[in-house]
Parts: structure tokens; C-alpha cells; sequence
């Protein structure tokens, strides 16, 4: 398989208008990825599919990431003129980053055997512009795994033919596999509770106690 | 009642005694007719048992009956997650009386592994009375061996009349038992607490 650096630049060649970065993995493994973004990605999908010397045919797994909505502190060195006389003050600054769901793509080549490619989406927020493009209409096989992101974390997925639930019940709201899910309490009997299991139990008793 | 030293002594002169009750409990412990479902590997661990190795037909069990309507007993066998309990229990509830349960492996009794998990139901007697509990992850065929040979023994000691007589010949307990429905968070309700309370021991 060619260098990613490559692939990005061939892609943004062929598909006008379309913007792809490189997500780099510093970890041992050293897998990077391709962020592509939302617009044009059914174009690049399909490229990618379909370059000679590519023929990425297969789409072994599809799953969801969730980045919650971060806040980070900045120590700042300010100039500040205090009873007078100009001082360096300390100011802390808070940074808030928005959180986005992201879905992930591995792409394998089964005519050229090689692989993966590792295609990344991130939506605009984790609210209400939670739609990506969906590219079971260039691989198949991705119908089912989007409808399971869809289902556990709530990426609507553009195009797709029949997204629907898949592992929990119609009527289910929540999204189980989100960051910030709030799971039903249902710590009324633990026989051996331990560890977090400990604290939900704790919690779940002083409710009670205080209901009663 | 026949005293028990004249039915032995008759025994020994060629006269065999009984009662209806045990009659008919003999007759049913030793016909108990499983329904043929499983949900997850535990179900395996049953089809072993009721194969040439571990043979469930010495307790007269083999067959495993492809319809409700037609079987005494309900092997829980594997993971009941919440999508598939209100079909666990609408089959419960499609079996004639008198009708059996035995929650096979951890998770059938409480969730097991799946237990904190947010799609598993933590085990199936929130909805339905059990009978047997088999713990083991899976338990091993000589467990639900074990469990059926526990549950002839309580179907052996069911008296037919007074106080003591078992639940369906008692017309004012239910025999059906009610179906919980898809909620928006969770199964509602919960569990049926006529079925099933939290144990006090785990309050203290």
C-alpha cells in the first residue's frame, strides 16, 4: 500500500473541492488515519474503492468513538498594573473544546491484499449535528455496524437504507455507549458488590433510606 | 394414609400400596417434558445433557418439545438480555400448569458476566418463579443433571390437597405473569416484585 501522505494527496487530486488530513498515532503501533471530512466523503469512499491501485473492496469494521466536550486550564502570565506598579500576574484561562462523535472505517483490499486503511468522521457536536454520510451504499457490509453506531451512540447516518436500532428496543432512547449515559438504577440487590459497583450500591441504599 | 410399617410388610408378602398423590407425582416427576430453547452457551451445555453421554432420557426428559403448549419445564438457558425477557415470559406464560422453571448458569440467576452491563437483564426470577438455580458459567451437564433430580425431588413432595399444595392448584395465584414492556430507559417495570424482592440479608 502506498504512504498515506500519498493516498491524501491522490485523493484531494481526483476529488475536487474535498480536504483530508492526517490523524497521527503515536502509540507503538503507529496506526494513522485519514480524517476525511463530511461533504465529500462518499466521493472519496468511492475513489477509494475504486483507484487501480487501491481497490479498497472491503470493509472489515465500522465503530463509533465518543470525545466528550473538554475543558482544558491555561496558566497565563498577564501584565498587570497593580496598586501602581506593573506586575506578572497569574490568570488561569478556560479553554472549551466541543465534544463529537467520530466514526471509524477499516478498509482492506481483498483484491490487492492490503490494508488497513483507517477512515475517520467526526460530526459537528454531540447534540444536534450528530449526521454523517453513510457509505453502505458503496460498501455493503457497513449497513448493519452503522445501524449499531447509530444505535449505541446516536451518529445519523445520511443515506443509509434502513437505519434503524439493532441491538436495543425500538422504544429505547438513551445511547448506552456514550460518555455521559446515565444507566437505570437498578443496584437493589448486589450480593457481592465491589469497587464502583460498591459506590452505585451505596448510593442506590441512601436513596431508599431517604424515600422511605 | 397407610402406616408406613404395614406397606412395607405388605411389600415383602407380593402387595404393592399407594395413593393417588404419589401416584401422580411419580407419574409426573418422571415425564418432565423441557421446552427446547436456549439463549446463549448454556444452551449447549443442555443439548449435551440431553445427548448419548449424559442421556436426560433416564429421567424420562429427552423430549425436548418444540411448542409451550406441550412442555412442563423451562430451562433458562443463557443470557436473558432485556430486548428478549418479555419473550422469556410470554412463553412462561403460554405453558400449562403445572409448569416448571430452572435458570441455568450465572447469568440466568443474576446476569453473570453481563451483569453491570446496560442490555442484560440481572437474572430471570425478577420476572418469573424459579424453581432451580444452577450457578456456573456454563454449569457443567451433571449440574443440570443435578438440578433435575432436585426438582423430581420437589415434585415428589407436592401434595395434591391442604395448605402446603403447590401454587397451580391454588386458583386464586396467578398463573400467568405480567409481560414487561420496551421502556424508554429500561424494561417497565424493572421486575415484578409479586415475583421477586430484593433479599433482606442484602440490606443490612
Amino acid at each position: 500500500m502506498e504512504p498515506l501522505e500519498q493516498i491524501i494527496a491522490r485523493v484531494e487530486k481526483a476529488v475536487p473541492g474535498v480536504r483530508l488530513e492526517l490523524v497521527v498515532n503515536n502509540s507503538p503501533s503507529g496506526q494513522h488515519s485519514i480524517l476525511i471530512d463530511v461533504a465529500g466523503a462518499l466521493e472519496v469512499a468511492k475513489f477509494l474503492r475504486d483507484d487501480a491501485l487501491l481497490r479498497f473492496d472491503y470493509a472489515s469494521n465500522v465503530t463509533g468513538v465518543d470525545w466528550p466536550d473538554t475543558v482544558s486550564k491555561k496558566i497565563v502570565k498577564v501584565k498587570q498594573v497593580v496598586e501602581g506598579v506593573e506586575k506578572e500576574v497569574d490568570q488561569t484561562i478556560e479553554e472549551k473544546k466541543p465534544g463529537y462523535l467520530e466514526a471509524v472505517y477499516h478498509l482492506y483490499s481483498m483484491e490487492l491484499k492490503h490494508g488497513p486503511l483507517i477512515l475517520r468522521m467526526r460530526t459537528g457536536n454531540r447534540a444536534e449535528q450528530v449526521q454523517l454520510p453513510s457509505l453502505t451504499p458503496v460498501w455493503r457490509g457497513c449497513e448493519f455496524q452503522e445501524r449499531e453506531i447509530f444505535d449505541l451512540y446516536g451518529i445519523q447516518f445520511e443515506g443509509h437504507p434502513d437505519l434503524r436500532r439493532i441491538l436495543m428496543w425500538d422504544e429505547f432512547k438513551d445511547f448506552p455507549m456514550r460518555k455521559d449515559y446515565v444507566e437505570p438504577d437498578d443496584y437493589e440487590y448486589e450480593p457481592t458488590a465491589h469497587d464502583e459497583v460498591l459506590e452505585k450500591t451505596k448510593r442506590h441504599r441512601a436513596q431508599e433510606a431517604s424515600a422511605t | 394414609m397407610i402406616d408406613p410399617e404395614l406397606r412395607s410388610e405388605l411389600k415383602k408378602q407380593g402387595v404393592f400400596t399407594t395413593s393417588f398423590e404419589e401416584l401422580y407425582n411419580w407419574g409426573r416427576k418422571n415425564s418432565i417434558w423441557p421446552l427446547g430453547f436456549g439463549l446463549a452457551c448454556c444452551a449447549i451445555e443442555m443439548i449435551a445433557t440431553s445427548m448419548a453421554r449424559w442421556d436426560l432420557a433416564r429421567f424420562g426428559a429427552e423430549v425436548f418439545r418444540p411448542s409451550p403448549r406441550q412442555a412442563d419445564l423451562m430451562i433458562v438457558a443463557g443470557t436473558v438480555t432485556k430486548k428478549m425477557a418479555p419473550q422469556v415470559v410470554r412463553l412462561y406464560n403460554q405453558m400449562p400448569e403445572p409448569k416448571y422453571v430452572i435458570a441455568m448458569g450465572a447469568c440466568a440467576i443474576s446476569g453473570g458476566p453481563f451483569k453491570q452491563g446496560y442490555n442484560v437483564l440481572k437474572g430471570i426470577d425478577r420476572y418469573i418463579p424459579v424453581d432451580v438455580h444452577i450457578p456456573g458459567c456454563p454449569p457443567r451437564p451433571e449440574a443440570l443433571l443435578h438440578a433435575f433430580m432436585t426438582l423430581q425431588q420437589k415434585i415428589d413432595g407436592q401434595a395434591l390437597t391442604g395448605p402446603e399444595r403447590p401454587r397451580h392448584l391454588v386458583s386464586e395465584m396467578p398463573s400467568e405473569f405480567p409481560v414487561p414492556q420496551f421502556g424508554e430507559h429500561d424494561l417497565e417495570p424493572p421486575s415484578n416484585p409479586a415475583v421477586w424482592r430484593p433479599p433482606l440479608a442484602a440490606k443490612a
